[in-house]
């Protein structure tokens, strides 16, 4: 029997998208779902593993004993811990990330609530980062060993090894007690905006927009900049030293010497030559320092009240509130990839090789 | 390269003027400090809260919001205990065989519904609570109720009388402060019931919303973000002048004590030792002290050989520096209480038989078999006035060759360990659950079964504490009408407490709340329920 031309040719171009399309996107999603659930089982075995009773932040130290007994088996403790997990993964597969105990709501409402607060502060604070810590990392590069080079490195060192906590307590009491420059330590808004700004993001800055409500948006700039920048001050310390070195790499490089021969003035070497190729690893840098703005910072978060997702998961896991747990790790997980994809994405648009 | 160097910093000069000229524009007036005039703002830490079902609530700060935010039959006076009065109910009378109670509802309480309340309203909210059958559902099965009887033992005779009737004739006190704890709120049943779903009574619902007729009713919750109230206009006993109460939750104490300076918050809820001596002389902020119910203590776990031995347990009490915790470490904070009722209770204990005396407690050592002392470990949560007693207690058992190895836990993970019984020494509270003095005697001085597997697991089973006479003398103080006799009881029961049990009580908690000056009328109470914003003004 044998098979017509037409047939043929169909199974000829299938196996052709196949092996050009398909089975790329297939090995893509398949390692996905692997990373998602490796990410996901190992989380789950760490919170059963932590010596914290489940059943206790659930029904408190004080409940009578059948009471407990009767919540372990309602939670399934008493299932073996494979199971647990395979009943998790089912529910997580229909879109179920179960309630939070510690907040009696959907975890997907309480991520909905959370992780804008989280983002925007992030963002603000990447936006900072980028703006001040790539050009005083360029101004270091160029003057390399100078002591414009050893201040922006002094300063880089001090934004990596000053605790957050400190440096957090001593802007509150600069910026809020002293100068008066910024808002109350008291989280997004201020109590007369809390409840009467109508939601539609979440992240409050750009709802007070939404609702053209401009004195909101002050007060919730007025909230978000000192944790902001204070945030920043790391991404500007560790972006400034990655500039400065990228920076360095091409600076020695042929093509910046031939372009320096042709007559070309430095301003257009430095900015648009030498930085132009250093975006391409920089990209990699700032999409790893917003990754890990977006997990939340958790003492930040605590220190301006700011109701994020570091503390939401931080908390959770000390009250061993398991979906809590996992949910906000399925966002971070899903924050490191798409991030990752965005920069493979923007890879191709600054490096022609990458086309 | 000077010309490099020159158009670098003009960009980065441009780039700062930008941010500092857009930063300008928006700081003047905006870090202006000063709360609403119609309106409180208290900082606080919140977040132990994880509902709002007045059946679930078993939280310090989930109290605090229903007590401001629910009705009960009954109330008490913060300031003396022992004046129980009607609130939901506005008289009650004991039957002669003293099982049943009657209740007459009072007229015009209505819910932020516009429901009005009748003893209807009452008899659900106890019956659902009983029937749900969550943490603090025992403060009402203690007398008998169960699934299926409490419909028949707790019933709306008409719309303004309830009946209650309990299985044993109890002492009265007993029942009518139990009647006063956030387990006994009055719901609105229509509107609760409204929302029903699979039968749950509306609980999936009551746990974030709110149906009830107090001073205040509750707006909105964010877990460990904020909490809003608002005035109930049509509150029977009057308005409350604030017409708003925002709770934020402040988990930094040194925060708190900036926003208070700065005006920014009216009642700072969780100052620091440190920060309550900082603004001791301030002008603008004054302190309200209240003593708590909230005993703190040293539990010695019978389990271990070392510590079972009654001469060990008390060289231990003799090594605890009681006044010079008192003075330093909690310095305005707390007060020295040594046995398990706290002060304001009926029958409190306030004999201090033991203060620091290293010499005695080295011959009681001796005497035990231990001249040189023994190695223990000490769990206990890592909050800071915790961890400070901790150190202290460190210290002192060292004069007498006691090593103690300190084991910081967060607050879950030492709850695990000490109900599991894998503690040797265990330092904590314990906060009433009513404010009758069987709440505290039943957990310290009952233990019905020591086994592993026992049903009851109060805290004398988590120390291996088998105390039979005082078990049997608890159930017996339990029964006693008169309330002479019965504080009679719990005298004795804690003096032999005192001096044989594995515990070594140290301090009762004062609760201290930093207020502006501009503020008064805020009730601090003798348990988190009774803390109350009703009476707030602001001059």
């Amino acid at each position: 029997m044998s098979v017509s031309p037409s047939k043929d040719g169909f199974i000829a171009v299938f196996f052709s998208f196949y092996k050009k399309k398909a089975k790329p996107l297939i090995h893509f999603f398949s390692m996905l779902a692997m990373t998602f659930l490796g990410l996901l089982l190992l989380t789950f075995v760490i919170g059963r593993l932590m010596p914290i009773d489940p059943v206790i932040a659930v029904i408190g130290d004080k409940a009578p004993e059948e009471l407990y007994q009767k919540t372990y088996k309602e939670m399934g403790l008493d299932e073996p811990i494979v199971m647990q997990f395979i009943y998790y993964l089912g529910d997580v597969l229909q879109g179920d990330l179960g309630t939070s105990v510690r907040t009696a709501n959907l975890v997907t409402d309480d991520i909905l609530n959370y992780f804008p607060a989280t983002l925007e502060l992030a963002t603000l604070a990447t936006v900072f980062g980028i703006l001040l810590g790539v050009p005083i990392g360029v101004l270091a590069a160029v003057k390399q060993n100078k002591w414009q080079d050893y201040l922006v490195r002094f300063f880089g060192l001090i934004g990596h090894s000053a605790p957050i906590f400190w440096l957090a307590m001593l802007g509150i009491v600069v910026f809020y007690q002293h100068l008066d420059w910024v808002a109350a330590p008291e989280g997004r808004l201020s109590v007369m905006y809390e409840y009467t700004l109508p939601k539609v993001t979440n992240m409050v800055l750009v709802d007070t927009i939404i609702a053209g409500n401009w004195d909101a948006f002050k007060d919730a700039f007025a909230h978000i900049i000192l944790p902001a920048s204070l945030l920043s001050y790391y991404s500007i310390a560790y972006l400034s030293r990655m500039t400065r070195s990228f920076m360095l790499d091409q600076l020695k490089q042929e093509y910046i010497i031939t372009a320096r021969v042709k007559g070309v003035s430095e301003m257009t070497i430095i900015w648009r030559h030498a930085l132009g190729n250093a975006w391409v690893p920089l990209i990699t840098v700032i999409a790893l320092t917003y990754a890990t703005l977006l997990e939340g910072s958790v003492l930040t978060e605590i220190v301006f009240s700011w109701p994020g997702l570091g503390r939401y998961i931080t908390d959770a896991l000390l009250a061993a509130d398991m979906n809590a747990v996992l949910g906000g790790t399925i966002v971070v997980g899903l924050v490191f990839i798409l991030l990752n994809l965005t920069s493979d994405l923007l890879y191709k648009v600054f490096d022609p090789r990458a086309k | 390269m000077k010309l490099i160097f020159n158009k670098t910093r003009r960009i980065v000069s441009t780039a700062s003027l930008v941010l500092a000229l857009s930063a300008s524009c928006v700081f003047p007036n905006l870090a202006s400090a000063s709360t609403p005039k119609d309106s409180l703002v208290v900082g606080w830490q919140f977040d132990d809260i994880i509902t709002l079902d007045t059946a679930e609530i078993f939280e310090f700060s989930g109290s605090e919001i229903a007590g401001n935010t629910y009705d009960r039959l009954i109330g008490f006076d913060p300031n003396d205990v022992s004046k129980i009065f009607g609130v939901a109910a506005e008289s009650w009378t004991v039957s002669k065989d003293g099982k049943t109670f009657t209740f007459k509802m009072r007229k015009g309480v209505t819910f932020s519904s516009g429901n009005k309340m009748t003893a209807e309203d009452a008899a659900f909210s106890l019956q659902r609570a009983v029937i749900l059958d969550k943490s603090p559902a025992f403060i009402l099965t203690q007398f008998g109720f169960n699934e299926d009887n409490v419909k028949d033992k707790i019933k709306a005779v008409d719309a303004h009388t309830l009946t209650i009737e309990t299985d044993k004739a109890y002492a009265p006190t007993f029942v009518l402060y139990c009647l006063t704890a956030t387990v006994a709120s009055i719901v609105d049943k229509t509107e609760v019931m409204k929302h029903e779903a699979d039968g749950d009574m509306g609980f999936a619902w009551l746990r974030t919303n709110y149906a009830g007729s107090g001073p205040y009713k509750i707006e909105q919750w964010k877990p460990s973000e904020i909490v809003v109230l608002s005035a109930n206009k049509n509150y029977w006993a009057g308005a409350p002048e604030m017409k708003n109460v925002f709770i934020r939750h402040i988990a930094e104490s040194s925060v708190q004590q900036l926003l208070l300076e700065k005006g920014d918050i009216d009642i700072a809820r969780n100052l620091d030792t440190e920060q309550l001596k900082s603004l001791a002389g301030s002008t603008d902020v004054k302190l309200l002290k209240k003593g708590k119910g909230s005993l703190y203590y040293l539990s010695m776990n019978m389990k271990n050989p070392i510590l079972a031995k009654p001469k060990v347990q008390e060289a231990l009490k003799y090594l605890i520096d009681y006044k010079g915790l008192e003075e330093t470490v909690w310095a305005g904070r707390g007060q020295v209480q040594q046995a398990f009722l706290p002060k304001g209770f009926l029958g409190a204990l306030e004999d201090q038989p033991f203060s620091l005396d290293v010499e005695k407690a080295k011959a009681l050592l001796a005497e035990a078999g231990y001249p040189n002392g023994f190695d223990i470990e000490l769990i206990v949560r890592n909050k800071s006035i915790r961890i400070d007693t901790a150190k202290s207690i460190q210290t002192t058992f060292a004069k007498a060759g006691i090593n103690v190895k300190l084991i910081p836990m967060d607050g879950k993970q030492v709850l695990t360990t000490y109900r599991a019984r894998k503690h040797q020494l265990f330092f904590g509270s314990w906060g009433p659950d009513y404010q009758d003095p069987h709440t505290n005697a039943d957990t310290f001085a009952k233990n019905l079964d020591n086994s592993d597997d026992a049903k009851s697991k109060p805290v004398a089973w988590r120390n291996a504490y088998e105390p039979k006479q005082m078990t049997k003398d608890t159930l017996a103080a339990l029964l006693e009408p008169d309330s002479n006799k019965r504080a009679n009881m719990y005298l004795a029961i804690q003096k032999a407490h005192q001096k044989s049990a594995p515990f070594a009580f140290i301090m009762q908690e004062q609760e201290v709340a930093g207020i502006r000056e501009n503020v008064d009328g805020y009730v601090l109470g003798p348990s988190f329920d009774t803390n109350y914003y009703k009476d707030v003004v602001k001059k």
